[in-house]
This record gives C-alpha cells, sequence and structure tokens, in this order.
C-alpha cells in the first residue's frame, strides 16, 4: 500500500534521512522507532509531503507521491497527526471535525448561499460522522467547546478523530502517546488496534513508548541517525543487538 | 516598590513635559514672509504644569487607583450572570436586528439630509469593514492596501459612464467583479507570504493603486479626478430635477409629487442599506459555510490545515476574492455618492480605518464591525468642536481598547451546533 524506498533528506550539509526504507500493507500496523533525532519525523514530513525528500521514492498505491503538494497527499487517503497536537483551537470540537471533511462537503459557495438539497444533505451526512467519532472517542459531551481548552488526552483523541472523519486508508501517528498517562496510553493502545481491526485503517506509527509499540505493531522498523538500522517483527526487534545498543548505547 | 513608583512616577512626569510643551507650549506665528517662535502665554504652561503633577501622581498612586477600580464590577449588577442560552439568545438578536432595520428603512424621512448623508457614508463603511473582515478577521491574512480594490470599484463605475454611459445598476455587478479579479490576481503571487510580508506587500499595492490613478492622466484624470458620475435610477426614474439621459423618466413627475432635493439622498441611502444589509448576511452565510470554516482552519494552524487537504492557496484566494468583491460593491455606492472621485479618497489612511474598524469592533464579529464602523464614523462628525483633537482622541481611545479589551468591542462568538441524538 505504502511503499518507501531508499529515502533521502539533506539540509543544507546535513543527511537528516539516509536510504530509508519503509513499507506498510492493507491491513497492518507499521512502527518507525529509534532514538530521538534519529531523522523518524523527518521521513513523515516526507512522506506526508510537508518536505521535498532529495532522494528515492515514495509510493502509495502503485502512485509516486514524493514531491507533490501535502494537501494533495492527504486527499489521496493519507492523514496525519502531529507530535505536538495541532488542533484548530479557538474553533470548537465539531467544528474541527467538519474542516476535515472539506473534501466531502459541497464546496460550491452557491450551493452553500441558497442551501441546495444537496448541500444540505452533505453537510447532514458530515454532522453526523463528526457525532459518530467524537461518540467513538468519548468527546461527545465537550461537542461544543472549544478545542484549546480541551485536557491533552483529549486533545490527541480529537486529533486521531480529526483524521478518521476524513476517512484514510493510511493514518500516520507521530509520537501519539507522548504526554499521556498509563491509562490513556493503554486506551489509546486499544483505539489504534480498533481503527485496524474496525475500520481497515492501515497504521503507521512513530513512538516512544517501547511497550505500546511492541504490543501492537505487526512490524517495526528501527532508525538510528538518519539510516536503517534493523527492522521485523516485534520478537526480532527485541532481540537485535544492534538496536540494544541504539537505546542503551555500548557497554 | 515605594521608591521604585515615585522614581517612574517622575519619569512619566518629565515625558509628559517633553512631549507636551513642544506641541502646546511653543506657537509659531508667521509675520509677513518669515515665521517666528513665541512662547504660549502663561496659563497654557500652567496647564501643561498641571497635566505633568496629575500624571505622576496617578503613576504614583496607580495601583491604589487601580484596586478601587477593581470594585467596579462588583457595583454593576449585570456583571457575572449567566449568559443565555444559544437558541434564545439567537432568536432575541434576529428579532433585534430586522427591528433596527426596519427602523433604518423609515428614518431617512424624518430626519435632515445632511444626517440621511452621513448615514450612507456610514454604511459604506460597514460594506468595507465587513468585506476587510473576512480577510483579516477570519482568514488572518493582514492586508494594509484593502483600499485598492474600494478604488477599483469606484473607478470602474466612473469610468464605464463617462466612457460607454452605462448606468449604476449595470455597473454594480462589473465593478464588484473587477475588484474581485484584482483580489485574485494579486492574490495569486502574494499569498505565500505569511504575517508581515503580505503587510507590506498588500501595503505597496494598494500605493500603487492610487499613484496609477494619479499619474494615467489621460484615462483617469489624474489628480483631478472623474466628475459628473451619474446617480442611481429607479426604474429608469431620474432624481434630479431636469432629465439629463434620453428615455429617462423623472421620479417627481412620475409621481406627480414636488421636486425635493431629499429624494436623491434618501434613494442612495436606502439602496446602500439594502447593500450593506445583503453583504452582511452573504457573508455570514459564508461563516457557516465549508469556506467559512476553512479559512478560520487556515488562520488557527496552517500546517494542520493542508495536511487535512485543505489547499492553502485557493483557501486564502477566496477569501482575498470575496473581501476585493465586497470593497467593490462599496465603492461603485461611494462614487455614485459622490459624483466626483480622485484619488484623494483612496489613500492609505482608508484602509488604515478600514482596519481599525475591524480591529475595534472584534476580529471576525459581524455585529462589533458594524457597531466600530458606525462609532468611528460617527464620533469625528459629532465631535467637530473638538476637531484639533480628533486623532488625539482616535489614538487615545485605541490604546485604551488595546489595554482593557484587547479582544474588541464585542469578540466574535462561536456558534454551537446542535448533534441530534439518534441513539
Amino acid at each position: 500500500m505504502l511503499e518507501v524506498k531508499n529515502l533521502s533528506m539533506r539540509f543544507g550539509g546535513l543527511l537528516a534521512v539516509d536510504q530509508v526504507s519503509v513499507d506498510v500493507q492493507e491491513h497492518e500496523i507499521v512502527s518507525i522507532i529509534g532514538p530521538n533525532g534519529a531523522g523518524k519525523t523527518t521521513v513523515f514530513n516526507c512522506i506526508s509531503g510537508f518536505y521535498k525528500p532529495t532522494g528515492g521514492q515514495i509510493l502509495f498505491e502503485g502512485k509516486e507521491i514524493q514531491g507533490k503538494p501535502d494537501y494533495r497527499i492527504s486527499r489521496m487517503g493519507m492523514v496525519r497527526t502531529f507530535q505536538h497536537v495541532r488542533l484548530f483551537g479557538n474553533m470548537t470540537v465539531v467544528e474541527n471535525l467538519l474542516v476535515a471533511q472539506h473534501r466531502h462537503v459541497n464546496t460550491n459557495l452557491l450551493a452553500g448561499l441558497l442551501k441546495t438539497p444537496d448541500y444540505r444533505a452533505r453537510e447532514k451526512r458530515s454532522l453526523d460522522r463528526a457525532r459518530y467519532w467524537l461518540n467513538r472517542v468519548g468527546l461527545l459531551d465537550m461537542a461544543n467547546r472549544e478545542a484549546g481548552n480541551l485536557a491533552y488526552g483529549q486533545q490527541r483523541r480529537l486529533e486521531i478523530a480529526r483524521c478518521m472523519v476524513t476517512e484514510p486508508k493510511l493514518l500516520m501517528l507521530d509520537e501519539p502517546a507522548a504526554g499521556l498517562n498509563p491509562a490513556e496510553t493503554r486506551e489509546l493502545d486499544q483505539l489504534i488496534v480498533s481503527l485496524k481491526e474496525d475500520y481497515h485503517v492501515s497504521v503507521l506509527l512513530i513512538e516512544h513508548d517501547m511497550s505500546l509499540v511492541m504490543g501492537i505493531s505487526d512490524r517495526i522498523n528501527v532508525i538510528s541517525q538518519g539510516r536503517p538500522l534493523a527492522s521485523g517483527k516485534p520478537e526480532e526487534i527485541r532481540q537485535n543487538d544492534d538496536v540494544i545498543k541504539a537505546y542503551l548505547g555500548e557497554a | 516598590m515605594a521608591a521604585e513608583n515615585i522614581k517612574h512616577a517622575f519619569f512619566c512626569a518629565v515625558i509628559t513635559l517633553i512631549i507636551a510643551y513642544p506641541i502646546l507650549g511653543l506657537n509659531l506665528i508667521p509675520s509677513g514672509a518669515v515665521v517666528s517662535l513665541e512662547g504660549a502665554d502663561g496659563s497654557t504652561i500652567a496647564a501643561i504644569i498641571a497635566a505633568a503633577v496629575v500624571v505622576f501622581l496617578f503613576q504614583l498612586f496607580r495601583d491604589s487607583i487601580m484596586a478601587r477600580l477593581g470594585f467596579l464590577s462588583r457595583v454593576n449588577p449585570l456583571s457575572g450572570r449567566e449568559p443565555m442560552p444559544q437558541h434564545k439568545r439567537a432568536r432575541l438578536e434576529s428579532w433585534l436586528l430586522t427591528g433596527i432595520i426596519v427602523l433604518a428603512l423609515f428614518w431617512p424621512f424624518f430626519v435632515s439630509r445632511g444626517s440621511v448623508d452621513l448615514a450612507t457614508l456610514v454604511l459604506i463603511y460597514i460594506m468595507l469593514a465587513l468585506g476587510l473582515n473576512v480577510v483579516v478577521g477570519l482568514a488572518g491574512l493582514l492586508d494594509l492596501g484593502y483600499v485598492a480594490f474600494y478604488a477599483v470599484g469606484a473607478y470602474t463605475f466612473a469610468l464605464l459612464s463617462q466612457y460607454t454611459g452605462i448606468s449604476f445598476w449595470m455597473s454594480l455587478p462589473i465593478g464588484a467583479c473587477l475588484a474581485a479579479l484584482f483580489g485574485l490576481v494579486l492574490g495569486f503571487p502574494v499569498l505565500r507570504l505569511r504575517g508581515d510580508y503580505l503587510a507590506i506587500v498588500t501595503l505597496g499595492f494598494g500605493e500603487i493603486i492610487r499613484i496609477l490613478l494619479n499619474n494615467w492622466t489621460h484615462l483617469t484624470g489624474g489628480p483631478n479626478g472623474i466628475g459628473g458620475i451619474p446617480e442611481p435610477t429607479l426604474f429608469g426614474m431620474e432624481f434630479g430635477r431636469r432629465i439629463k439621459e434620453e428615455g429617462n423618466t423623472s421620479f417627481h413627475e412620475t409621481f406627480g409629487i414636488a421636486y425635493a432635493s431629499e429624494h436623491k439622498v434618501i434613494f442612495l441611502y436606502l439602496i446602500a442599506l439594502v447593500l450593506a444589509v445583503i453583504t452582511a448576511l452573504v457573508i455570514r452565510r459564508f461563516m457557516r459555510m465549508p469556506v467559512g470554516r476553512a479559512w478560520e482552519a487556515l488562520r488557527e494552524d496552517e500546517i494542520a490545515a493542508r495536511s487535512l487537504g485543505l489547499s492553502r492557496t485557493a483557501v486564502k484566494l477566496s477569501a482575498f476574492t470575496i473581501g476585493a468583491f465586497f470593497a467593490g460593491f462599496a465603492g461603485t455606492v461611494f462614487a455614485s455618492k459622490q459624483g466626483f472621485i480622485s484619488p484623494e479618497s483612496f489613500v492609505f489612511l482608508e484602509s488604515a480605518i478600514i482596519l481599525a474598524i475591524v480591529v475595534l469592533g472584534g476580529m471576525g464579529s459581524q455585529i462589533g464591525v458594524i457597531l466600530a464602523a458606525i462609532a468611528v464614523t460617527i464620533l469625528p462628525e459629532l465631535a467637530r468642536e473638538f476637531s484639533d483633537y480628533r486623532m488625539l482622541v482616535f489614538g487615545a481611545a485605541m490604546v485604551l481598547m488595546m489595554v482593557w479589551r484587547p479582544q474588541g468591542l464585542l469578540p466574535m462568538r462561536r456558534i454551537h451546533i446542535e448533534l441530534k441524538d439518534q441513539g
């Protein structure tokens, strides 16, 4: 489904990402882990179109997408969250979800001004979808609060809901558990698995929290200092000497 | 603490003296070809010193004075009340607004000609401010050259009527669309810029349009402007004493009433009113449509908006174009009202005033912006006797607003969307 081949990203003299390859099959949770500054988020930014990679190839459902504008890539069905939550803080929770469904609503100005039946129907459908996902992530009571006033854990969940209302094929989560307490992390864990099982979304995950990664990932890619270090199933990674060295330092 | 207060208060008093003495205490007296500098009389000097003492005392006891002021909100019985539930408030608001509009429809028949003229100007500013509110308040794009689109609208009508004899009603959509086209063309290259950079480019664009109008003498008449712009007609009926154009009839003859110059003024006022109401309603709908939400989303967090599939260029351009469209609207009405336009009417100060209205009213809030437009246009007229201090008062009002109400007179309130329960 997503295939990243030999991706490189150079910022001036710094080679932030060097020949990294990742692939995500349908119905799969794949993780990218690595020490701080390893270039995980840079890989994400390249895939989602925020950076133009300086080398390599990114294929999504067989089509080359490297260098395409970010909004195009997102419309193809690949949406992401951010390491630091990025909500529309002054807008209400529902509005956040409605904005995300821009693609599904009737954006014709005249249709909206005249409230044509098609416009109303689409508007209603997007409200229903928003309601469904708010209920799913347990934020229905907060629907009309300003998103910026939510607790941190709720903001995290809202960000995921905001991605899900766009009906993506691939969800990319950048450290979704950062700043969450253990109970919240467990909930998130269940949510991610349910996204895969119940909504048939593939997930590409960057994470620091090892227990989360090991528990839910189908495959794991490890990168260190911009270079691929290892990849494989969670058990293999756990026993990989290089990975242990990279994480714990050499003895 | 006290020593610091005294130092600070002394400093403020000295600053007051330094600023006030040259401005008020020195007079330039022209005598023949030479200008001589003279000190002001004793009472002015005394007043300056008194002002400095007041500043000193206020700064010295500022903490306790401000603490006293804190009690004021307890005196106010309305403070700390629960806000009305949304549906009730919405109903009250719509009744109130309908009432105001109906009042505004009949009001001009009972007041002086001068007031109606002023009210027309207020309505033009309301249209401009509502349009700029889309660009600055909703989309968050700081546009310092908004007056350029106003000029495009006005000059489109003036030139079309001069060269092709087209009427007001034909020109209204043409002027607005041309202004929108200018917005689109300008917006395309500059909207990748952000914040300050965008402000500078739009400022430059506003000046370019004005200078172009000033120097393209054989088309626009340059600084002499264009005169003889026709007034709008009502189904081919003119409001002048004599008919200017073949085939038209005159209003007072058709209805068999005596000619009165007020008719024209009132008619223009009513046109402006209808257009302002249309502007407000259309923009109000836009705000609740996907495009309005997209504007705000892009203002809130551009990166998140892009990651959700919003095209930055398309969304910003739409805001810019729609804002320009309504400026063109206002420009056409302005040209028709004045009968004469020149580049003088479209200087940077106009942009600044419209922007001040939007900021004063509360970014994104329609009612706030309308109130601010009324205040900013009418207050200087009411305070004509103090015209020397007009800008001073204006500036002071702006500073006080920034201190006490940085969010504007009536900040934008979010509409709550009811999610129906379906079990």
